[in-house]
């Protein structure tokens, strides 16, 4: 059924208001979830959620982006667009995770790092580059998941990961299709035509490479039965998280270096 | 011998680099900023910079290459490029030919070997004529392979950024250039070897979020632009006009993210400082 959805529809479910959130899952699959805050140079940024929680028993940080459902939520948590404060929060919790040697989750579910004055004074360029150079030689497990829209450096600056997991109607893209139809042909109404050209759906990635593995929704969205993709999403990670488990240190940092030094290079993944 | 190969490659480059120069073929130019009147031989005789009001035009890859490296030193690095049009992208190949053609270049980005004042160094140059600089897997590529052999052969990097940002008929391959760049850098910088990142005009999008502001030393040209969002985009975000100066060089000096504004005259004596203040004891 999902299979004949476009890349149009599909980012319409990404974008849901309904669709689950980062508190959702983080309710379904993480207990004892301790939020932590702020970056420790100058700022919280409440559009980057972030804490220690169990995961099947074990101890694993939990980062993600946070849109919030109401509006006044939406706004405290600048629609879930970061600042350069919350890249560095989500830095600072993974060489906390690090030090601690318990692996690292993120759930990615943004349009973009925020394009303000104030985040340019702060260094937002830097501070998703800092995140890019540090992830890619963590010590410790990173698994990334896809959510619901992943646009931009803003959304890798969460996903440089040994797994990358992606729910079947999630987007990941350079930017909106919106603004991807402003750039290319300074016009944003183009946009479902920008959808289809962009590859940004899962199936798209998988074949090319970008991800490692789709987690099911039920058919028309997440939004529909929530516990359903939680209960898949639980039996990715949990399956991902064992494989990568056996492995520490140093050849979890070569893992994840080979896999993006890979991206653009290999011709597209034979089909599965 | 030595000798003879060393002068072929200086006219080499100096051919290039020729091609390669962004002043406009009239005799007499006016400078986009301050409006004054000079003649191409004057323009091209000050390095490429406004005699009357010190502005810097941009430069081509193999011209910036001519005058930051030592006569003769130049030698290209050609790492395999990843092929083109990964997306199959409707009318992104004839682009590439089209540019191709009238650049001579065949991705945004030049690598190679030279000395700086008798340093031995690898420096990158990325050149805004080619599709504004954009990140493509090439330029990806590129950059990444210049980060490794400089690791493998532990010489010092330098990297020239001038991008607007993701090659948009790449989409999310552009994006997982700077997730690769960046881990190059990673690797490289666990040597403990220098990376002196120069921003030149235009830095912007997914270079600045990337290896341009991952430098040890990060030197800029004076009035650069550099962000990461566009000027355009944040004031449509905002609603409001951005002030004078936000987002040049001189703004990122101030708030932080830049080491020092350099103007091109002294550009070359100052990273043969930076050079020499890094050697090693053999």
């Amino acid at each position: 059924m999902a299979e004949t959805l476009t890349a149009a529809q599909r980012v319409i479910i990404a974008r849901h208001p309904k669709r689950p959130n980062i508190n959702d899952y983080i309710n379904a699959l993480f207990p004892q979830f301790f939020a932590m805050c702020g970056d420790r140079l100058c700022g919280e940024d409440k559009a980057i959620l972030g804490g220690v929680a169990l995961f099947h028993g074990q101890p694993v940080t939990v980062i993600g982006t946070q849109k919030g459902k109401t509006l006044e939520e939406n706004l405290k948590c600048n629609f879930g667009m970061p600042n350069p404060e919350g890249y560095r929060k989500a830095l600072r919790l993974m060489k906390q995770a690090e030090k601690f040697d318990r692996p690292v989750i993120t759930l990615i579910d943004t349009s973009g790092a925020y394009p303000g004055m104030q985040a340019e004074e702060h260094g937002q360029g830097e501070a998703i580059a800092r995140n890019l150079y540090e992830m890619s030689r963590l010590t410790v497990p990173v698994i990334s998941v896809i959510t619901g829209e992943g646009n931009s450096g803003g959304a890798l600056a969460l996903g440089v990961a040994n797994r990358v997991l992606m729910l079947e109607n999630a987007v990941y893209a350079i930017l909106s299709p919106e603004g991807f139809a402003t750039i290319l042909w300074k016009d944003a109404s183009r946009h479902e035509e920008a959808c289809q050209l962009m590859k940004m759906t899962a199936p798209e990635l998988k074949q090319l490479g970008i991800i490692d593995e789709i987690v099911p929704e039920p058919v028309g969205g997440a939004h529909l039965a929530p516990e359903i993709v939680f209960r898949e999403l639980d039996r990715s990670i949990a399956a991902q998280l064992a494989q990568l488990n056996r492995h520490r240190g140093s050849a979890l940092a070569a893992d994840r270096y080979q896999k993006f030094r890979r991206m653009g290079m290999a011709s597209k993944k034979e089909e599965p | 011998m030595n000798g003879i190969f060393s002068k072929r490659r200086s006219r080499l480059l100096a051919m290039k680099a020729l091609r390669s120069s962004y002043v406009p073929p009239e005799q007499i130019i006016a400078c986009p900023k301050c409006g004054a009147e000079s003649t191409r031989r004057e323009v091209s005789g000050n390095l490429s910079v406004c005699p009357q009001c010190g502005y810097h035009w941009p430069l081509g890859g193999y011209h910036r290459l001519s005058i930051i490296l030592d006569s003769g030193t130049f030698r290209e690095l050609n790492p395999k490029l990843p092929p083109a049009d990964p997306l199959s992208f409707p009318g992104y190949r004839a682009k590439l030919q089209e540019v191709n053609r009238k650049t001579g270049l065949s991705e945004a980005v030049v690598a190679a070997t030279g000395s700086i004042h008798g340093k031995k160094c690898v420096v990158a140059v990325l050149d805004s004529r080619f599709i504004m600089g954009s990140m493509s897997a090439a330029v990806g590529e590129v950059v990444a392979s210049a980060v490794e052999y400089a690791g493998r052969v532990r010489l010092p990097l330098i990297i020239f950024s001038a991008s607007g940002g993701a090659r948009m008929q790449e989409g999310i391959l552009s994006l997982m250039q700077m997730a690769k760049t960046s881990a190059a850098l990673a690797r490289f910088g666990e040597k403990k070897l220098l990376y002196i990142s120069v921003l030149t005009d235009p830095t912007t999008g997914g270079v600045t979020a990337s290896f341009a502001s991952l430098g040890d030393i990060i030197l800029a040209e004076p009035g650069a632009l550099i962000g990461f969002a566009g000027p355009r985009v944040i004031e449509q975000t905002i609603g409001e006009t951005l002030p004078e100066g936000f987002q040049r060089a001189e703004f990122l000096m101030e708030h932080g993210f830049v080491d020092r504004v350099v103007h091109r005259h002294q550009l070359r004596a100052s990273l043969g400082q930076l050079l020499l203040l890094h050697e090693r004891g053999g």
